[in-house]
């Protein structure tokens, strides 16, 4: 037996009534996951037009299930401890222990790849920015094209609100076209030797968006000939810092997401917590239970296990159900040898496979 | 001729004990709500501190606070008094103060409602202040660099781009002051030199606007400078083009923002209001009901409740008439044509000796004995 304790019937009573309570706490805690995972979908959605896929969203979706299926399956626990101390009521329990702890063990492996997740999944997150923020700066000046009419207005906001200017930084702008040719004077002579002095005849130009400009620069933003010291009195394009936000949108939503991520990290972590301590105590309960059930007096000492052989039995037998299990649905060819195990496991095979074709060995 | 008279019996008045003791609960949870209101529009208004001019409009929500502290307290007393009601011998303990005390909270929720009112007469002073408040911030635009005033950029910038708005009635406020400074003018050129003499007191002024007026509805990247001059931009028509730029004014955004915060606090006021009325007339019954049984004699009879005990007029009168004679104690009594020498025998039977015959009274003795 596997970490033994010995339970009187006072102590199973204990045991019932915290289990009880920590099961109730554990619905709480499938609820503040789940809440969690909606939290998460919206922020992500809210940004969905600067993102160029979705893998990321399997964090939050995954949060959300298994916040659901924590809810349930911490309610049933409280149910079983209700009706463990009631020796007619526990024994219907007794199969639905075995999927609960199946389903128990699940969640908490669920919760622990979220966490790795969050963390493998920054690079994908990085470059489905980098496209999307791409795409949306290329597209800036389409207000007129349907589909890609808010473009513009998108990335303004975004710009103002995470304080970010372009993709990597602001030198993005002066490589895509952002003016539309619709406010170009095609007779102006500067404008056609802009356009002239690129192969693809874009109108580029040293120049960034207004919502780059950064409210905390002691002066007027200055926008256009960024390059040209010459243009603008008392100003030296390398030292300037203050005139533009100098950081990246990429780089700023990714240390958005991450750090909302982290935040969320230990509250994950305390989750999967108490889901293990719920799934130990209960096992300890069931066994305890059964043992004392089993007892002449019922009211008793009994003793209470996690494994009621070694590790390495509980996983040989557990492989040899599994195995059982799966050779009922196939058909035998070489049962030259019966064994008794095989006997059984044949009968049922005849049994279930009356419709199939006769096995040779019977 | 008593004003709402209701009938209580025993158990009548028992219940209504009860449910003035939960009412008075509630009534100090509004009240706890009434001051985090007053709290959080103390909060509102000293964020935007800096674009407000120095007026009067902290009484508001101090008024608020304090308004809702004491309803707390006055609830928490009254909440109780009713708890005891139930019990007529706890009730005697009460007995003295309830009157007073339903008095003051009746003058109390006279300056509920007067709060209440004042949250929407608040505008205009608002309004002056924020008026003021926003010319001098946009004065002080351009000096970044004088100690006091060098987050003022910032704050307009971040007002205008949070609220969707642009200079105090509109954008060309921004046309009559000089909103970039000296620093970063280059004093030999031509064009500058013609703008600075081309009025009085010498300003840089431009037909132009911050970067922070910028609608970003607007389909066309943003146009800055030379707003008036059509001919400077292509495909550009500055009186119909209406994107552009904020078209509103700051002004009007903060008032407006600052009107819907008062609306839904005048709103929770005046409800707070009618309860704390509704919770002082069931506690008035309550009073008159019980001081009835005791007067009765029998704890479990049925006894009559009221608002007044005599119609308004007559309470009015003998009210009148206490505050009157109160004020008349220190005054010398003209009954006897002001001399205080007559003696006015008192009206109290005495004790005369083992024979206890009373002496012979005078005439007028006994006309005032009668």
């Amino acid at each position: 037996m596997l970490l033994k304790m010995k339970f009187t019937q006072q102590r199973r009573v204990h045991l019932a009534q915290g289990l009880w309570l920590l099961s109730w706490l554990a619905v709480m805690c499938g609820v503040f996951i789940f809440c969690l995972g909606v939290y998460l979908k919206i922020e992500l959605l809210r940004r969905a037009e600067v993102m160029d896929n979705t893998e990321i969203h399997v964090v939050p979706n995954i949060l959300m299930m298994v916040g659901l299926a924590s809810i349930g399956t911490n309610w049933v626990a409280s149910r079983v401890c209700q009706d463990s101390l009631d020796s007619s009521r526990f024994p219907r329990w007794k199969v639905l222990l075995m999927a609960w702890f199946g389903v128990a063990a699940m969640l908490c492996c669920l919760l622990i790849a979220v966490v790795v997740l969050s963390y493998a999944l920054q690079g994908r997150l990085e470059e489905s920015l980098k496209v999307g923020l791409r795409n949306g700066i290329r597209f800036y000046k389409d207000t007129d094209v349907p589909g890609r009419c808010f473009q513009k207005e998108t990335i303004d906001r975004l710009q103002m609100e995470f304080r970010c200017c372009g993709n990597n930084n602001f030198r993005d702008w002066f490589e895509v076209q952002w003016v539309s040719n619709r406010y170009l004077d095609f007779t102006s002579k500067d404008v056609k030797d802009r356009i002239r002095s690129n192969v693809d005849g874009r109108y580029l130009l040293d120049g960034v968006p207004f919502s780059c400009c950064n409210p905390a620069s002691p002066r007027p933003c200055l926008q256009y000939h960024l390059t040209d010291n010459s243009v603008h009195y008392n100003y030296e394009f390398q030292s300037e810092e203050l005139n533009l936000y100098s950081r990246g949108c990429r780089q700023a939503l990714i240390d958005y997401y991450m750090g909302l991520m982290n935040s969320t990290g230990p509250g994950v972590l305390s989750v999967i917590l108490i889901q293990m301590s719920v799934l130990l105590s209960l096992r300890y309960l069931q066994t305890a239970v059964e043992g004392a059930m089993a007892l002449e007096d019922p009211e008793g000492d009994s003793e209470g296990y996690f494994l009621e052989k070694g590790v390495k039995e509980t996983f040989e037998d557990v492989k040899a159900n599994v195995l059982t299990m799966l050779k009922i649905g196939q058909v035998d060819p070489t049962a030259a040898e019966e064994s008794p195990e095989d006997a059984d496991a044949e009968k049922a095979a005849d049994n279930t496979e009356k419709a199939a074709s006769p096995t040779p060995a019977s | 001729m008593a004003v709402l008279r209701v009938k209580f019996t025993k158990t009548k008045r028992d219940k209504l004990a009860q449910v003035l003791w939960i009412l008075n609960w509630i009534s100090v949870v509004t009240g706890a709500i009434l001051f985090s209101l007053g709290l959080f529009l103390k909060v509102e208004i000293n964020k935007r501190g800096e674009l407000m001019a120095e007026r009067d409009i902290q009484y508001m929500p101090n008024m608020l606070i304090a308004v809702g502290l004491i309803a707390c307290a006055i609830n928490f007393l009254g909440g109780k008094i009713c708890y005891d009601c139930v019990d007529t011998t706890k009730f005697l303990r009460w007995k003295l103060i309830m009157l007073p005390y339903i008095i003051c909270t009746f003058f109390f929720t006279f300056c509920v409602l007067v709060g209440a009112l004042m949250c929407y007469s608040m505008r205009g002073e608002l309004e002056v202040s924020l008026d003021l408040g926003l010319t001098e911030a946009m004065r002080f635009y351009k000096d970044t660099d004088t100690p006091g005033r060098c987050f003022l950029k910032r704050t307009v910038d971040m007002l205008q781009i949070e609220f969707h708005c642009c200079g105090n009635s509109g954008y060309k406020d921004w046309f009559q002051i000089q909103w970039i400074s000296n620093r970063y003018l280059d004093m030999s050129q031509k064009e500058v030199v013609d703008r600075l003499r081309s009025n009085v007191e010498g300003k840089y002024l431009m037909d132009g606007v911050p970067f922070s007026c910028c609608n970003i509805n607007s389909p066309r990247p943003c146009i800055q400078q030379q707003i008036t001059n059509n001919s400077a931009h292509f495909n550009y028509e500055h009186q119909t083009e209406e994107l552009n730029l904020w078209i509103k004014g700051c002004r009007e955004a903060l008032l407006e923002h600052y009107n819907y915060i008062m609306q839904s606090i005048g709103l929770a006021v005046l409800i707070t209001w009618l309860f704390e009325l509704s919770v002082l007339t069931g506690v008035r019954y309550l009073q008159t009901s019980l001081e009835n049984v005791l007067r009765q004699g029998d704890p479990n009879s049925e006894s009559d409740g009221w608002l007044l005990e005599n119609s308004f007029i007559e309470t009015a009168r003998t009210n009148l008439n206490i505050i009157k004679s109160l004020g008349k104690s220190n005054q010398i009594d003209t009954a006897n044509n002001g001399d205080p020498n007559i003696n006015v025998p008192s009206t109290s039977k005495a004790h005369y000796g083992p024979d206890n015959v009373p002496p012979k009274q005078t005439p007028e003795a006994e006309e005032q004995h009668h």
